[in-house]
């Protein structure tokens, strides 16, 4: 029994920051139908947000949390200015919006690569997270408590800000029927632009969760990405509920994995099983009736 | 009626979607030698019908062509068993040319390594169907910038040259001008004196003129089945179309949508 | 002209064979004769992936995959004939003395073992995965993701097993390829000219399967799956046939790769070669016949010398790429050339389209 629990509690853990990760894509894609492999940088841009928090505000205590709304800001308005140029030509495109995004993704990495230094930057932990919470007998790490705090934070705030403002129900109006949203006047581009800034904020939100693990480099979009889509995918395009069940399931099992072979091999273990998944339920856990892989 | 080796027996047929019952126990039957209508107003379930046959929509109860059943069977192999469609927007292949479409459907017959080599000369049965639909002309046309009506022309060729036993065609005059549809009418009834032929309509004056016998659907059950005169004069079929059956136009029967 | 119009690809294969295996050799040194090789390979997996993609609608961006297995099988073999029948390699002796060689080694030392799987390794593979996915008709931007992360998903698996694959350092130092020593000028040419020549085969093979009834089919289940089951095809038997044939081409060109570059490691099947592949098919057209092969060699050029003269500047240039063609040229440069053919070509008259009036309708025949 006790061999079980750590694995469960840092699984949950890794769980939550694979759908911090992966509920703006969520968003972006179920609703709008937009692949954004750049979803990763734009992760990789709210970490590095973090660092320079850091830098100006030299104490960790309060940087981290100033951080949190400062790298939504940033990675949104990445989102925004991507939708702006590009992405707004490619609706009801996504293998398009695909390949355009895999070339921004290129270039934002470069840049990060330019702008900092190769080796990454280092992100100090705030001393409140400093420590354990002791659960059945493990010292489970406060840090790992933050980011599922934060990921249940942000799920909810997503889930309540689409079905009860007027927004949100424009949003699903827009996804469900654009061109009947359209005619009833709702101004389906400045939905999407909006859309596109939460999501993309929403990765930005994960990319300072994800920096506190560590540190930040230009590749760790590149790590979260893939991942992150599968957890999408499994979960039902655009379902919050599935990606959130999916997001866990992937990230405890990856935990009991490496407990029993290794950590890369618990990448490709879980991999294995989200693909065998999509075999008997191609569409994910969850579906809008006709949206989804077949 | 004896049941010949291409007639479709449709019995008791039942598509039900999340709930909502499309098609209410079914049944009718089709041989060759008759040009078979089943018509409706708009939500009666003619193409649902159609779909569950050709195993687009899953359905239970009996089709049967010959003595094969179809439900459950997945399309591909419905169509190996003689079975064809036409559908409502006509769905050729755009960017081939109407040569490439007819030898596509014909490589039914054929092995699947023969797919490798480049086609030689043309298949007799396709220049016999290019004949039949008129279509000789414009065999190098490439399929997309040929008229509607050439377009629905062409499915029904790409059938023949499948050697469907069974067609089911659905709405195949809807744009059609009046010359086109007599033209339509009259390659049915030819093509209908070997095969089992099968439509979907709408168009009262069509139906009038070419139908050998008629199912009328109402809400996804038989309303009333015959000839076009026993159908016409039945009293079920009058209410449903406001009493002025026949001459029913279009929009009448569009009325009884709900 | 129209006359000669189909066999116009032949012929431009022929040019491209005569450059390829008779000028070349004589006119580069032997630097760019090993870069134009390195070229070849890349091209002859982009040939493949011009066939799935271009002509079949499938979009597979984990192409790593199938030139990981080619390029690790023929560097297995590779590495056994250099270290000498019944020796173990270095780097096996350098991390674990004691052990013998793995299992799934032993039978690479065959040369006619290591040529099979090379061919069989992709097929096998190839049909499950195509099975596994078409059947359950995963298309389009999934297809991508799903193909995608099992690239990463090997490269992730073979850099941990260091001991059995080489890890992350890969596998290099070959001294024979074949029987033939690999550091000597005349066998490098030899290699290159093999690797040219089977770029001039795949593509021979794109040429014929693209004028078959069976390309007409591909190209019919691109662009309406849907139809294509009411003409009696299973379209993901369509699709796993082209599949299979991308799978094949792009583990030859994985294992044409190891004796020119002289070394395979997980970076270069991993998510960022697999895209490097993309691009270059792209860019040259993927649905034309010389477009992949071209733009995957233009690529490659770019790869080689600009990333290591300006390696910041290339992978802008990189990403740019995809966004511009994606953007403005879809179809690549070659849809380009075919504007510009049509244009020359003005004097043809564009097929009118019929009215209703002028149409001639079906005859009436006997009845």
């Amino acid at each position: 029994m006790d061999a079980l629990i750590p694995p469960l509690l840092n699984g949950t853990a890794h769980g939550a920051l694979l759908l911090l990760a992966a509920l703006g894509l969520t968003l972006t894609f179920g609703q709008m139908g937009v692949i954004n492999m750049a979803h990763g940088e734009f992760l990789m841009a709210g970490a590095f947000v973090a660092y320079l928090t850091q830098q100006v505000i030299s104490s960790s205590d309060i940087s981290i949390p100033v951080a949190l709304p400062l790298a939504f800001l940033a990675a949104g308005t990445l989102g925004l200015l991507l939708e702006i140029s590009i992405i707004q030509w490619m609706y009801r495109r996504p293998l398009d919006t695909l390949l355009v995004t895999v070339g921004v993704s290129l270039i934002l990495q470069q840049a990060a690569l330019q702008i900092f230094p190769a080796q990454g930057v280092p992100v100090q932990k705030p001393d409140w997270l400093d420590g354990q919470l002791s659960i059945l007998g493990y010292e489970w790490p406060l840090r790992q408590l933050f980011t599922i705090v934060l990921a249940v934070l942000c799920v909810i705030a997503l889930a309540a800000w689409l079905k009860y403002t007027s927004f949100g129900r424009r949003i699903r109006a827009t996804v469900q029927n654009r061109d009947l949203a359209e005619s009833s006047g709702i101004p389906t581009r400045s939905v999407d632009r909006i859309t596109f800034f939460v999501g993309s904020g929403l990765a930005g939100v994960a990319g300072v969760a994800a920096s506190l693990i560590g540190g930040t480099n230009s590749q760790m979009g590149a790590q979260y990405i893939i991942p992150a889509f599968l957890v999408v995918v499994a979960g039902g395009i655009g379902q919050i509920k599935g990606a959130v069940i999916a997001a866990w399931v992937v990230g405890v099992g990856m935990a009991y994995f490496a407990d029993w072979t290794t950590g890369s091999l618990a990448q490709v273990l879980a991999f294995v099983l989200v693909v065998i998944f999509l075999q008997f339920r191609p569409q994910g856990l969850f579906t809008v009736r006709s949206r989804g892989l077949a | 009626m004896t049941v010949a080796e291409g007639s479709l027996v449709v019995t008791d047929l039942h598509v039900e979607f999340d709930g909502f019952v499309a098609v209410d126990g079914v049944s009718f039957d089709a041989h060759p030698g008759e040009v078979r209508f089943l018509i409706g107003p708009n939500g009666a379930g003619k193409t649902t019908c159609i779909d569950a046959i050709t195993g687009l929509s899953r359905g239970t109860g009996s089709a049967k062509v010959g003595d094969q059943e179809l439900l459950r069977k997945p399309s591909h192999k419905i169509v190996r068993l003689g079975v064809g469609r036409t559908f409502q927007t006509a769905s050729v292949f755009e960017k081939l040319t109407v040569l490439q479409n007819l030898d596509i459907a014909a490589g039914l017959h054929r092995s699947s390594l023969s797919l490798f080599r480049a086609r030689r000369g043309v298949d007799p049965a396709i220049d016999q169907a290019l004949d039949e639909t008129g279509l000789g002309k414009e065999r190098a046309t490439p399929a997309g910038i040929l008229s509607h009506g050439q377009k629905q022309w062409l499915e029904i060729a790409m059938l023949l040259v499948q050697d469907a036993k069974v067609l089911l065609l659905d709405e195949p005059v809807a744009g059609m001008s009046q010359d086109e549809r007599t033209a339509t009418g009259e390659l049915l009834g030819w093509i209908a004196m070997n095969r089992t032929v099968v439509v979907v309509e709408h168009d009262m004056d069509f139906m009038r003129r070419f139908a050998t016998r008629v199912t009328v659907l109402h809400q996804g059950h038989v309303l009333s089945e015959g000839t076009v005169s026993e159908v016409q004069a039945d009293p079920r079929v009058q209410a449903v179309y406001l009493g002025t059956a026949g001459a029913a136009p279009v929009t009448t029967m569009s009325r009884e949508n709900n | 002209m129209t006359k000669l119009r189909p066999w116009l690809p032949l012929i431009g294969i022929g040019v491209f064979a005569f450059l390829l295996l008779a000028v070349a050799p004589l006119m580069l040194s032997m630097h760019w004769i090993s870069n134009l090789g390195k070229y070849c390979a890349w091209a002859i997996a982009a040939v493949g992936i011009g066939l799935a993609w271009g002509r079949g609608g499938m979009l597979v961006m984990g192409q790593g995959v199938f030139f990981g297995l080619g390029a690790y099988a023929m560097a297995m073999h590779l590495t056994l004939e250099t270290a000498g029948p019944d020796s173990l390699p270095t780097f096996m002796i350098l991390y674990d003395p004691l052990a013998g060689l793995p299992a799934f080694w032993e039978p690479f030392r065959s040369d006619a073992f290591t040529l099979l799987a090379i061919v069989l390794l992709p097929v096998i593979v190839a049909s499950v995965l195509g099975f596994a996915l078409f059947k359950r008709r995963v298309k389009g931007a999934y297809l991508a993701i799903l193909t995608q992360a099992l690239a990463v998903a090997l490269a992730v698996l073979i850099s941990s097993t260091i001991r059995e694959t080489g890890g992350d350092t890969g596998l290099s130092n070959f001294k024979y390829f074949f029987g033939f020593v690999l550091n000597d000028d005349g066998n490098k040419i030899m290699v290159y000219m093999i690797a040219a020549a089977l770029l001039i085969v795949c593509l021979l093979v794109a040429w014929q399967l693209s004028r078959s009834r069976f390309g007409e089919l591909l190209v019919a289940t691109r662009d309406a799956e849907e139809r294509v089951r009411f003409l009696g095809y299973d379209p993901a038997n369509v699709k796993l046939v082209a599949f299979v044939i991308a799978a094949v081409m792009a583990s030859i060109a994985g294992a044409m790769f190891v004796p020119i570059v002289g070394i395979i490691t997980p970076q270069e099947i991993g998510a960022s070669a697999s895209i490097l592949m993309i691009a270059g098919v792209a860019l040259g057209g993927r649905a034309s016949l010389f477009g992949p092969a071209l733009g995957a060699m233009a690529i490659g050029w770019g790869q080689s010398s600009l990333a290591s003269s300006w390696p910041s500047g290339w992978i802008y240039i990189l990403g740019l790429t995809f966004i511009g063609v994606t953007l403005f040229l879809p179809m690549g440069l070659s849809s380009l050339l075919g504007k510009a053919k049509d244009l020359i070509w003005r004097s043809r008259p564009a097929p009118v389209p019929a009215t209703a009036a002028a149409v001639q309708t079906p005859k009436e025949v006997k009845k």
